[in-house]
């Protein structure tokens, strides 16, 4: 018998072409964008019973149930009271939430403001109905309606608590103690700490040397650090440029950033609170400027004001929305706040501290202080003017790889 | 009735077997239906869905896939320089690595195979697959902490005057050329076992130096399986991110990739393919160096 020669590589090639060809016949029966409006699934009308069940995504130290040594329980008692077992993941990062919420798995998450307005364009997330929640009356004013929260009007989530980002710096080495954020950004000053600066590895930092150029170069008339038209935009940019000659390292895991520090990789940094606690926990010789000393660099601070947010298609609706509710209840938003390191959301909470004088250390009943703290938001193309003139999401992500060079 | 029952049992296994006996393409392809089916779908499919991701957009906001074709993804990968700069930082790094990981393994498997005695052959064959056997993860965290400001290699040059590389690509070249040096011993070692020892004793009866031995005999031998092992080394640095990401602020081909994959699939798609065609083409030309003739 005549034996053909076989082409391996060939027969492999003609097979992904022909898989190409069945798949872009099936891509184009589906295709068809979505509206452009955001949010997804009708807002409950009325609370049912508990589920059993409860799907959360969360920041580290929102969801404890003391499985962790000497962290505080707040969620068995939810689950005893309302037969809601809590299965918990967290999210590391803005982005990561996002592409868990993707999956369809979770009930809720708590989302922090740059992640808050894309899981509402996907169609990830519902309407909250306020009315189901009886804890959000007594939520502070200055965090309701606002634009991470809030969209066309309608209330996409509840207040969890909020707080101001980190300036970090080893007391050993960096002197004196820094009040400006100048010690990263000028580059005559940060030159100083060549290779010794700690810088957080996302898009959204770009927010932080808008912020810094906001009160340095009032000319450039910046007003959210968050919503950027191209010049002030392009400022920002280069500013981070020439920051990235002295940056040690761009960190976005706090385990990474903890352990640069301990080593002596980098001296100072912006930084998170659980970052600085565990520093100080193990002994390390750092100083930092939390809010809850007073003290924040005098341009200001970027920060979070977290959101629990129901998924579209939440499987547990009902136990989703106890917990909101339960999460924002006196004493359990105390206890979050106070574990975490972080202004409550919940006005009555302040009565509720193991520390009497929590609330007035961390400025949550005071309005003034959190003008200076330019909460992480989402930018938009739309920003206020009625022009779709500001830099978008996509552009501060395509820019932050260019930074990064 | 047993008996009966056995007869049904026996003829039915009996027909299947009649059904193979005399048909040499239906038994092949029976016992490669499993493996070609998982090659096919898993391997060509998930390639051949890759491909046509790239070709997709997101909308800026939301990260929702717009399916539809576009040549967007790559042209933003030719036209922004940024991503040119990260592509040829990676090719760059691989090669050095490949070089560095050849110079390095090509003694190491000589002695293996033609000098070392049995026993130590053994030895040394464990000694190079061991650190296989750990964790990737492990190794490359442990790099980070050598090279860490505080760390041994600073502790040991200190008092020599000298300063370590600290983190950036000096240390990702190091991490990397170790970690995929045992993928380059283990096929020169390979390849060099196989050149029969009587080629060199007639070379040297010839009154060849060593050297020449070496250069005209041993390394046209030995070549393909360098290149086989630079395979290795190459694809493996071409796609790395976590170590990249461990030991350096530099942004390669990989971190990218990875960074785009929440917000932006369809770019991560196509900056994918980037290595694919790289690695086809290094592919070609190691065929025409011989690397597959004796695979």
């Amino acid at each position: 018998m005549r034996r053909r020669q076989a082409h391996p590589a060939r027969t492999a090639w003609l097979i992904v072409a022909g898989l190409i060809a069945a798949m872009g016949i099936l891509a184009g029966c589906g295709g068809g964008g979505g509206s452009t409006e955001g949010g997804g699934g009708e807002e409950l009308q009325k609370l049912g019973k508990g589920e059993g069940e409860l799907n959360l995504i969360s920041w580290a130290g929102y969801v404890e149930n003391g499985s962790e040594a000497e962290a505080p329980d707040w969620v068995t008692p939810f689950e005893e009271k309302t037969g809601c077992k809590v299965n918990n993941k967290v999210g590391n990062t803005s982005d990561e939430m996002v592409q868990l919420m993707k999956t369809g798995q979770y009930d809720g998450v708590s989302a922090s403001g740059n992640a808050s307005a894309r899981l509402w364009a996907a169609h990830l997330v519902a309407p909250v109905n306020t009315g189901l929640v009886p804890n959000y009356k007594t939520v502070f004013a200055d965090l309701k309606s606002q634009p991470y929260n809030t969209f066309d009007g309608t209330p996409y989530g509840i207040p969890h608590g909020r707080g101001a980002n980190l300036l970090m710096w080893n007391s050993d080495s960096v002197k004196p103690a820094p009040t400006s954020w100048d010690v990263m950004f000028d580059p005559k000053i940060a030159a100083k700490y060549k290779g010794k600066i700690s810088v957080y590895d996302e898009s959204s930092y770009i927010a932080d040397a808008a912020m810094y150029l906001k009160y340095h170069e009032p000319d450039l008339g910046i007003e959210s650090p968050y919503e950027l038209n191209e010049e002030q935009f392009d400022a920002a940019v280069n500013l981070l440029k020439e920051q990235r000659a002295n940056v040690g390292e761009y960190w976005s895991e706090a385990a990474k950033q903890i352990q640069a520090f301990s080593a002596g990789d980098v001296d100072l940094g912006t930084t998170w609170q659980y970052q600085y606690f565990t520093l100080k926990g193990e002994g390390q010789p750092v100083a930092a400027s939390p809010a809850s000393q007073g003290f924040l660099p005098k341009e200001g601070a970027t920060g979070w004001s977290d959101t629990w947010m129901i998924s579209g298609e939440a499987k547990h609706p009902n136990c989703m929305y106890m917990w909101m509710n339960w999460i924002i209840e006196p004493k359990v938003n105390a206890e979050v706040a106070e574990w975490f390191g972080e202004a409550p959301a919940q006005e009555l909470a302040c009565k509720e501290t193991e520390n009497p004088n929590f609330c007035s250390e961390y400025h949550a009943e005071n309005p003034a202080f959190w003008k200076r703290v330019y909460y992480w938001e989402t930018p938009l193309a739309e920003c206020g003017n009625g022009e779709d003139d500001c830099m978008d999401y996509n552009q501060w992500v395509k820019a932050w790889t260019e930074i990064k060079g | 009735m047993t008996s009966e029952a056995v007869a049904v049992k026996r003829s039915a296994g009996r027909r299947l077997a009649g059904l193979f006996h005399g048909r040499p393409r239906l038994q092949v392809g029976s016992l490669l239906a499993a493996p070609g089916a998982w090659l096919v779908v898993l391997y060509l499919g998930s390639l051949a869905a890759l491909l046509i991701t790239a070709f997709w957009t997101v909308d800026p906001l939301s990260g929702e896939v717009i399916k539809g074709w576009s040549f967007e993804n790559f042209e933003s990968i030719i036209n922004e320089g940024v991503y040119g700069e990260v592509i040829w930082r990676t090719v760059r790094t691989a090669v050095l690595v490949t070089l560095t990981d050849a110079v390095i393994a090509f003694p190491i498997a000589f002695y293996m195979a033609k000098v070392a005695s049995p026993r130590a052959k053994a030895v040394l064959v464990v000694a190079v697959l061991m650190p296989l056997w750990s964790s990737y993860l492990v190794k490359a965290l442990a790099w980070r902490t050598l090279l860490s400001e505080d760390g041994i290699i600073n502790w040991a040059l200190n008092p020599l005057g000298l300063h370590g590389p600290g983190y950036g690509l000096t240390a990702v070249w190091l991490v990397l050329s170790y970690l995929w040096l045992p993928y380059m011993i283990l096929p020169i070692y390979a390849g060099l076992e196989r050149i029969p020892d009587s080629l060199i004793s007639a070379s040297e009866d010839l009154g060849a130096h060593p050297l020449t031995t070496f250069r005209r005999v041993i390394l046209p031998l030995a070549f393909p399986a360098v290149v086989a092992g630079s395979i290795f080394t190459f694809s493996l640095t071409l796609g790395d991110f976590i170590s990249v990401r461990l030991v350096s602020n530099s942004q390669f081909v990989g971190t990218v990739i990875f960074n785009s994959i929440v917000n932006d699939l369809p770019f991560a798609a196509a900056l994918a393919l980037v290595p694919i065609v790289v690695m086809i083409g290094y592919l070609a030309v190691a065929r025409k160096l011989g690397a597959f003739e004796h695979v």
